[in-house]
């Protein structure tokens, strides 16, 4: 049985620019010990996604459909219920270490906080395990540095304290949510090692939000591509990289510069992501499309499965997509051009709240 | 050397004096070295990746370019001027032809100019006899041709998405006809198919107007596809230069190994175990950094002779600042996983 078994999950918020559709009809399982991957750029829904299962949203979101974690339905669940799941089944980590740890508290008490709540041990119990977890995420001379504060930690340092808190209860299932957008590279290689290997020794399945497919390569089995708060492909991360059925994922991945291949021009998709207060009738990636045809303007593709494990929410034939038969050529920059009405609309904050442009903090107003 | 480089670097260091909280008066502020003598040269047209981890001064190395931080040393500009020895109304002259994109493109824009006033602001400081009508025409052709519509010459830049932000940054620093700008982390705010469009904006203009960037990121695929040359920092010292198909295919300092090899690659073939090579530890203070080679206390190879000698940058044209250099060996990378476990 799935751990985790999203039905028809959709994300509501009120905003004076009207209600913003974070996510749309969202389907996911997660299986014991599965790492899932979730891609997508910032407005996507996907944080909003997990904030959602972990009853985080803000105070103008609505979350609607249900969510059920072993069984039980946790989706809006009352707070005492979602206090006990939070931490004990489930447990989250950020992305900015700085901002989601208590500056005013050392990392034992914070740690050791988590300890006497959830499991009733003493104070001195609780250090003592604190230490024994900061051992595991390999913070050197953890027992001498479990006195000290936030701030005395590397960013590196400070993300595995978050991981060591997170761990505390032995979750079964961790959402990762850009875990290593504000590391180096090669601290992100160390922590993404951490991570894998923690898995393993937990027994715990993961949810890995990123926007970086070089990430997802190397963590995930499987992966869910959003877009426009819905999501477009799902599939073993192989086919995903090998055969991507979506034209949205071919285009992220024709985007991408890489260091282990020699190109000219990269494959941009032209235009910007769909504004989420107004969303288009039709597929909301249909403007920015090389295969958009008549009926993706007004209807709405559905997610059909296709293969083992592949989904795809496309109106273009499969083969086409494979093959690269597109029906319209789009110049780079001719989306910005042909439609400004539509296209030099910011996204409002309140669509993009705590998601952040990919790589740098959240700058919006939470209500 | 058959053409003259536009920018002659030699030497440069940037050093901030630090106080710190409950320092009596007559304490001696301690010295951070920010920039720590770097050399490089700038061709007329060529494009200069710099990457480098968090700290490793390549931000600074881009404001002493262009005056804006405090910094000794010597910058040859083509014309045989020394830009670190001018007066501020001096280097004016030259801030027409060094020009600047930065990192986040919303915060770098004044919030309440239009876009028309934000991207002739340049033009009417460095050309004030221009007439209005003229500056108009010209904002207008620049807008265009980074891809936005004249007809947005009025709106405000909260108005704009991300991507768009930057083309505003971009043609900002374009109006004025310079022969070189300084990308600061220009793409790494936005989103990957976002990113692509920048990028690739960046290339054609700078091969149409045949403009010299030094384009600094953190994100090593972006360098490696916008670069002609590529230059490694760490700890405000330059490891390594060459050539960007040199440098990805073959680098010969262990820190740009162990660098590139962190670049997750977007293929699961590909096996990451496998490839990366560990750094043990964290980035020492830059207060007071190590003796001789500032990575050796990070570095597989490091020898006693490391910790006495600063490596001197040496080489033709593929120049490696290390005693030992070359490919790591599968000795030394096991070595490394090892520390890094222990």
């Amino acid at each position: 049985m799935a751990l985790l078994e999203i039905n028809d999950l959709s994300v509501r918020f009120q905003t004076n620019d009207g209600e913003v559709r974070a996510v749309n009809d969202v389907n996911l399982t997660v299986d014991p010990g599965e790492t899932l991957g979730v891609v997508g750029e910032s407005g996507s829904g996907k944080s909003q996604l997990s904030f959602a299962l972990m009853g985080l949203l803000a105070r103008n979101g609505r979350a609607s459909g249900s969510v059920r974690f072993d069984g039980q339905e946790i989706l809006n669940a009352p707070p005492k219920l979602m206090n006990r799941i939070r931490a004990e089944k489930i447990a989250m980590i950020f992305q900015d270490p700085m901002t989601s740890l208590n500056p005013y508290m050392r990392v034992a008490d914070q740690m050791a906080e988590v300890l006497t709540l959830h499991k009733g041990m003493t104070k001195r119990e609780a250090v003592a395990e604190a230490v024994r977890m900061l051992d595991a995420v390999k913070i050197p001379d953890a027992q001498g540095r479990v006195r000290l504060y936030p701030h005395e930690f590397s960013g590196g340092m400070r993300q595995r304290v978050m991981i060591a808190m997170a761990l505390l209860c032995k979750p079964r299932l961790l959402i990762a949510d850009e875990p290593t957008t504000a590391l180096d590279v090669t601290v992100q290689a160390q922590i993404m090692q951490l991570l894998a290997d923690l898995q393993r020794e937990f027994g715990m399945a993961m949810i890995l939000i990123t926007h970086d497919m070089g990430v997802v390569a190397g963590s995930c089995e499987r992966v869910v591509v959003m877009y426009g708060g819905r999501i477009r492909e799902r599939a073993p991360v192989g086919p995903l990289f090998s055969a991507p059925a979506h034209p949205y994922t071919q285009g992220l991945l024709a985007a991408i510069p890489r260091v282990d291949h020699q190109g000219d021009e990269l494959a941009a998709i032209p235009g910007s992501p769909p504004n989420m207060t107004r969303p288009p009738a039709g597929c909301a990636f249909e403007p920015r499309c090389p295969y958009r045809r008549a009926e993706c303007a007004t209807r709405e593709p559905a997610l059909d499965g296709f293969d083992e494990g592949r989904a795809r929410a496309c109106f273009a034939p499969l083969q086409d997509v494979l093959a690269h038969r597109e029906t319209v050529h789009l110049a780079e920059d001719e989306a910005a051009i042909a439609s400004p009405d539509e296209q030099d609309e910011a996204i409002p904050a309140a669509a993009i709240a705590g998601a952040g442009v990919a790589g740098t903090p959240s700058t919006v107003d939470k209500p | 050397m058959t053409t003259k480089p536009l920018l002659d670097v030699r030497d440069l260091r940037v050093t901030f004096q630090i106080r710190r909280e409950g320092d009596l008066p007559w304490t001696p502020p301690r010295q951070l070295h920010a920039v720590g003598g770097v050399d490089f040269t700038l061709n007329p047209g060529e494009t200069l990746g710099v990457v480098g981890e968090s700290g490793c001064g390549k931000s600074t190395l881009a404001r002493a370019l262009i005056g804006l931080v405090p910094a000794t040393g010597q910058a040859e500009w083509i014309d045989g001027r020394d830009l670190l020895a001018l007066t501020p109304r001096q280097m004016m002259k030259y801030r027409a032809d060094i020009q600047m994109v930065f990192q986040d493109p919303l915060a770098s824009l004044n919030p309440r100019m239009t876009v028309g006033q934000i991207i002739a602001e340049p033009l009417t400081t460095h050309h004030p006899g221009l007439g209005r009508a003229e500056v108009k025409d010209r904002v207008k052709a620049m807008m265009q041709k980074v891809g936005l519509l004249p007809n947005q010459i009025n709106r405000y830049p909260h108005e704009f998405s991300g991507g768009q932000c930057q083309r505003i940054g971009i043609a900002r620093a374009l109006i004025v006809e310079p022969k070189l700008i300084i990308c600061d982390e220009p793409v790494s705010a936005l989103d990957v198919s976002i990113q692509a469009q920048v990028i690739n904006l960046l290339i054609r203009l700078q091969r149409e107007l045949g403009l010299a960037l030094v384009f600094i990121a953190h994100d090593l695929s972006v360098v490696k596809h916008i670069s002609d040359r590529v230059m490694v920092l760490y700890l405000g010292k330059v490891m390594e230069i060459a050539s960007s198909d040199d440098l990805y295919a073959a680098p010969q300092h262990p820190y740009t190994q162990a660098l590139l090899s962190a670049v997750p690659v977007p293929d699961p073939d590909f096996d990451v175990a496998e490839s990366v090579v560990p750094l043990a530890g964290d980035l020492p203070s830059p207060l007071a950094p190590p003796s001789g080679c500032v990575f050796r206390t990070r570095c597989p190879r490091a020898q006693p002779a490391c910790a006495e000698q600063v490596p001197a940058l040496m080489g033709e044209d593929h120049l490696t600042a290390c005693h030992f250099p070359g490919p790591l060996t599968e000795e030394e990378i096991t070595r490394a996983r090892q520390t890094e476990a222990a």
